[in-house]
């Protein structure tokens, strides 16, 4: 039998560690001058250097060196004043010189921290998760097996390298291991990879798309029982591509794990793939049968050796930290901790910010984003903001409150403009949406629904104000739902000889 | 006039003066190749067209008046561990058979832009690893003295092309001795630049922070001259040292050591150094004293422990550094029928492409970083290199140069070492420490050891980025030394005979 997650975090402790790998979204490659571009023809972006050829050697790209800074500089970290790359060998196809450059025991940026807020059942509550390191690599090639059913090695015809990705720079930012979440470890992991990403983000230095995969989480668990002091084994959950994907991942993990041990098995210390269809992982290849990397200093690049005006020249142009901003946001919009946690979860901060930027109220803004946008959205599994700009979003709310528009037509624009039938104007003139606003159109509608239903008339003669909902509606529906309930309303009793 | 016996500076001022063209002096060049490297087999590869074009070429540009670089014209035999776009490269293993570069090295380019002729490419040991170039995958060198002797190694075919007058310049690369040796032992001169010296890039690493490329010649000067062509920062190199090229060529016209002070190490001319390397060893610093120069001894007690950790750094290194090549996208592929996945046929064509000696040092170096083991050997030994630097910095502070014999010994029968790598490694017991330490080194003719009549190298090391001092000091020994004995050392070398 499964067990719920309840009752797996009833009775074991979870201990996360993530390792987030960010594409840097420099111009050209870690160590050489080649191109960067996503999605450019196979081979096109390579050279000697990036292909590994006899000879070629690395030159560091400064801009690669400035941006580690950067995010170091926006965890909290210490910048090495002295880092070193390091050669990861191991073989593979997609790897030209068959050694990762990297950084391994002196990475460019150690012990920072980044403190996130989640809800909890005694209210919004903060965790820091301490930063281990922050170390700069080279992204490999890929590998694109053909003539399989599932697209992977096992059972493939031949394979295809593409090296454009080789040579990319990366950075991998290692967390220590955060204890002590219990059930609250998912929440915890996810919103530490989507504090993360608007961080690196709002540093300019990543496209931060992991359905790209310019950002990706491999996810460490291990879980021990309830008032062990004890770590449990943990495994690692590779390449997991997606905010909800690293929730669904730990809550897998945890749940798989107290099985394993529920059931006197022990845990494996392995590398997973996540598995996005189940929410399950399945084993990859076991670590304790890992190749040794032989790490040692690589010959071929100098110590970086930044200077303190440098750091400091950099740490003068960070923005303003997203959290802090946040703070700013939410006092100014007047939001409960509750609604801007939900705009934060969603994503929809910074649209918001947009559309209030359009002169929209703060309020209707954020319930148009997080509402009927939001539903769409979902429904069409896009994200909201590739749907209405802000600005098309501000210009309807000035409509409702100008009552040129009710709620109701202006889901019907927001409907149009989606389609693609132009500016909230353009839909409501091609649609014929407009509130009836002239009172003697309205009356010849009211005038017909008392005619139609004498009895309720009278009811409500007679001081039955409630029965007025049977007009009202009639006379919405005669209009088409152009009209104004409120105003309907008015116009009605005031007519019966009640307004 | 056939100018092939001449030095390079001397054809160069015949170029100058119109005496003789750039396309006489390569055909001349190409005779002697044809006439002669069937016997000495120093060459793996000939580019004729492209070496005509290219002497046709700087003759144009000469006759229009354009000024030239001093050895515009002058050819040049290129190791094959340097990358030449569009010649075959192979470093001399059946790894690379086939394979054109894509793009020049940064000292090809160089060779290319001051109009050096380059004839061919040369024979070396497999991926630079050996002391004889008996581990060539494509055969031997044999030493133009003694056509049954090695020619040194790993740069054996540049050093015998220059004794065999098939070319008056080549370049070598030195990663533990390759220049200093085959030029000990074959008569000539050649150059280990100051680490950093000379850009690396598109140089086939074996050791990536012991690997220099440097000038090799007939004389000092010719070392020289080459040695401001290819020298200088490259920014396409991050271990490029970005200063002033030393003034090497003013500095080998000085032809005065006075007041400079000679070390002589005391622990490189003990046990395993042959008599006669060393009779001509002290005869050669009597010279310079004669010059002017002030003998010092002074001893570097950690030179005992440079082979050693040598022969685990350089391993280390080639053991990451060779990783590339498995099949996928350049040189052999071996068992790709289309039963075999990509691991299998890495392995097997990493079988079939690699000798034995790069696979010995492959395995040792891959053992001497595997974890647990790591601090014991490579940790050890980057710990005794920097003992090393911290040797030469005293020996340094009393003396201008180091110098002692190159090479222990004179040229050994080919086949002599087959089963024996350590006595191989022994042969580079006196260069190596300047590899380890970065530091600039020649060799140069001193004469002929008396048991076999076969050249002995004289070698000078010199501090870092003072590559001018090796120089200053080499020029002046081969003055006296040519003084000494009427006519230069080469022009007692029997002339090749080729068996027909």
């Amino acid at each position: 039998m499964t067990l719920s997650f309840e009752q797996a975090v009833s009775r074991y402790q979870p201990t996360l560690g993530l390792e987030v790998h960010v594409e840097l979204n420099t111009a050209s490659k870690m160590f050489c001058s080649c191109a960067t571009i996503f999605g450019a023809e196979p081979n096109t972006q390579t050279c000697p250097v990036c292909l590994g050829m006899p000879g070629a050697l690395p030159v560091v790209n400064r801009k690669a060196i400035e941006s580690s800074i950067l995010i170091g500089l926006a965890l909290n970290c210490s910048i090495a004043p002295y880092s070193r790359f390091a050669r990861k060998n191991y073989f593979y196809p997609d790897m030209p010189k068959n050694f990762q450059t990297s950084q391994f025991d002196e990475p460019i940026c150690v012990n920072g921290f980044l403190d996130v807020e989640i809800d909890t059942d005694e209210g919004v509550q903060t965790f820091r998760v301490e930063i281990e390191r922050v170390h700069m690599e080279e992204d490999t090639g890929k590998s694109l097996h053909m003539g399989g059913a599932t697209g992977r090695i096992h059972g493939a015809d031949y394979s295809l390298l593409d090296y454009n990705r080789a040579g990319i720079p990366l950075v991998e930012i290692v967390t220590k291991i955060i204890p002590n979440t219990g059930k609250y470890a998912p929440q915890v992991a996810r919103a530490y990879v989507s504090q993360l990403r608007d961080i690196l983000r709002s540093l300019g230095v990543s496209d931060v798309k992991m359905e790209q995969g310019s950002m990706r989480c491999d996810v460490n668990l291990s879980i021990s029982p309830v008032g062990s002091e004890k770590l449990g084994t943990r495994s690692e959950t590779k390449n997991v591509n997606s905010l909800r994907s690293v929730e669904r991942a730990v809550v897998g993990e945890i749940i798989r794990q107290a099985g394993r041990l529920d059931n006197g098995e022990r845990i494996v210390q392995e590398t997973r793939h996540f598995l996005e269809e189940s929410g399950q992982t399945r084993p990859g290849r076991s670590k304790e049968e890992a190749e040794d990397y032989r790490y040692f200093p690589e010959p071929d690049l100098v110590p970086v050796v930044p200077e303190s005006s440098w750091i400091e020249a950099l740490r003068a142009t960070l923005p303003e930290k997203p959290s802090v901003r946040r703070k700013r946001l939410q006092e100014a919009w007047a939001v409960p901790d509750k609604e801007m946690a939900a705009l934060v979860n969603a994503e929809l901060v910074d649209v918001v910010e947009a559309t209030i930027d359009c002169g929209a109220e703060p309020g209707r803004a954020r319930s148009w984003w997080l509402g009927e946008i939001s539903r769409i959205a979902n429904e069409k599994s896009v994200s909201p903001v590739s749907l209405i700009t802000p600005a098309q979003v501000a210009e309807i709310i000035s409509l409702i409150i100008t009552g040129e528009l009710t709620d109701k037509l202006a889901r019907q624009v927001i409907e149009g403009v989606i389609a693609g039938e132009g500016s909230p104007s353009e839909v409501m003139e091609g649609r014929g949406l407009k509130v009836l606003s002239d009172d003697s159109a309205l009356m010849v509608a009211i005038e017909a629904a008392i005619a139609a239903q004498p009895d309720t008339a009278e009811r409500i003669r007679g001081g039955n104000i409630p029965a007025a909902g049977a007009l009202i509606g009639a006379v919405m529906k005669s209009t088409g739902g152009q009209a104004d309930a409120a105003k309907v309303r008015e116009l009605l009793l005031k007519h019966l000889g009640q307004g | 006039m056939n100018y092939i016996k001449s030095n390079a500076s001397v054809m160069a001022a015949a170029l100058a003066n119109g005496e003789t063209t750039s396309v006489e002096l390569t055909e001349q060049h190409f005779e002697q190749i044809e006439k002669v490297d069937g016997a000495v087999h120093a060459f793996l590869y000939l580019d004729r067209e492209g070496a005509m074009e290219q002497a046709h070429a700087i003759d144009t540009r000469r006759s229009d008046g354009e000024e030239l670089s001093p050895l515009a014209g002058v050819p040049l035999a290129l190791k094959d561990v340097m990358t030449q776009k569009g010649i075959p490269t192979t470093c001399g293993s059946k790894m690379l058979e086939g394979w054109r570069p894509p793009y020049d090295s940064t000292v090809v380019s160089r060779l290319k832009d001051a109009g050096i002729v380059i004839l061919g490419k040369t024979n070396m040991d497999e991926f630079a690893m050996g002391s004889s170039t008996e581990n060539s995958a494509y055969g031997p060198t044999h030493n133009p003295w003694d056509l049954t002797k090695i020619p040194g190694g790993s740069g054996g075919g540049s050093a015998a092309a220059l004794a065999a007058f098939e070319a008056p310049l080549a370049i070598g690369t030195d990663t533990g001795g390759s220049i200093r040796q085959p030029a000990a032992v074959t008569g000539t001169v050649g150059v280990k630049p100051t680490y950093g010296g000379v850009s690396r890039y598109g140089l086939i690493a074996f050791s990536s922070s012991l690997d220099q490329a440097g000038p090799c010649a007939r004389t000092v000067l010719d070392a020289a001259l080459l040695h401001e062509v290819i020298a200088g920062h490259d920014e396409r190199d991050s271990t490029s040292i970005n200063q002033p090229v030393p003034a090497v060529v003013k500095a080998a016209k000085k032809l005065d050591v006075k007041g400079l002070k000679i070390g002589v190490v005391k622990e490189l001319q003990g046990e395993g150094f042959q008599a006669g390397v060393l009779h001509r060893f002290h005869e050669a610093l009597d010279l310079l004293v004669e010059a002017g120069a002030e003998i010092v001894n002074v001893s570097c007690p950690s030179f005992d422990y440079a082979l050693a950790a040598y022969y685990l750094i350089a391993p280390s290194e080639c053991s990451s550094n060779l990783a590339r090549f498995d099949s996928m996208r350049y040189g052999i592929r071996v068992g790709d029928d289309g039963s075999k996945s990509a691991e299998e046929v890495m392995n097997l064509t990493r079988h079939a492409g690699f000798g034995p000696e790069v696979k010995r040092r492959i395995i040792l170096g891959t053992y001497a970083l595997s974890s647990g083991f790591y601090d014991a050997y490579y940790g050890s030994a980057q710990k005794v290199r920097t003992l090393l630097i911290q040797d030469f910095n005293s020996a340094f502070a009393e003396a201008d140069v180091l110098v002692s014999p190159t090479s222990p010994t004179t040229a050994f029968p080919i086949g002599q070492n087959d089963n024996d790598p350590l006595a191989m490694y022994l042969n580079d017991i006196a260069t190596i420490p300047a590899n380890m330490a970065g530091i600039g080194a020649m060799s140069l003719p001193s004469g002929l050891a008396e048991e076999d009549n076969l050249p002995a190298g004289f070698h000078i090391m010199s501090p870092a980025m003072k590559d001018d001092l090796m120089y200053q000091v080499g020029g002046t020994l081969e003055a006296a030394l040519l003084n000494k004995w009427g006519a230069p050392l080469l022009s007692n070398a029997p002339d090749v005979v080729v068996n027909s």
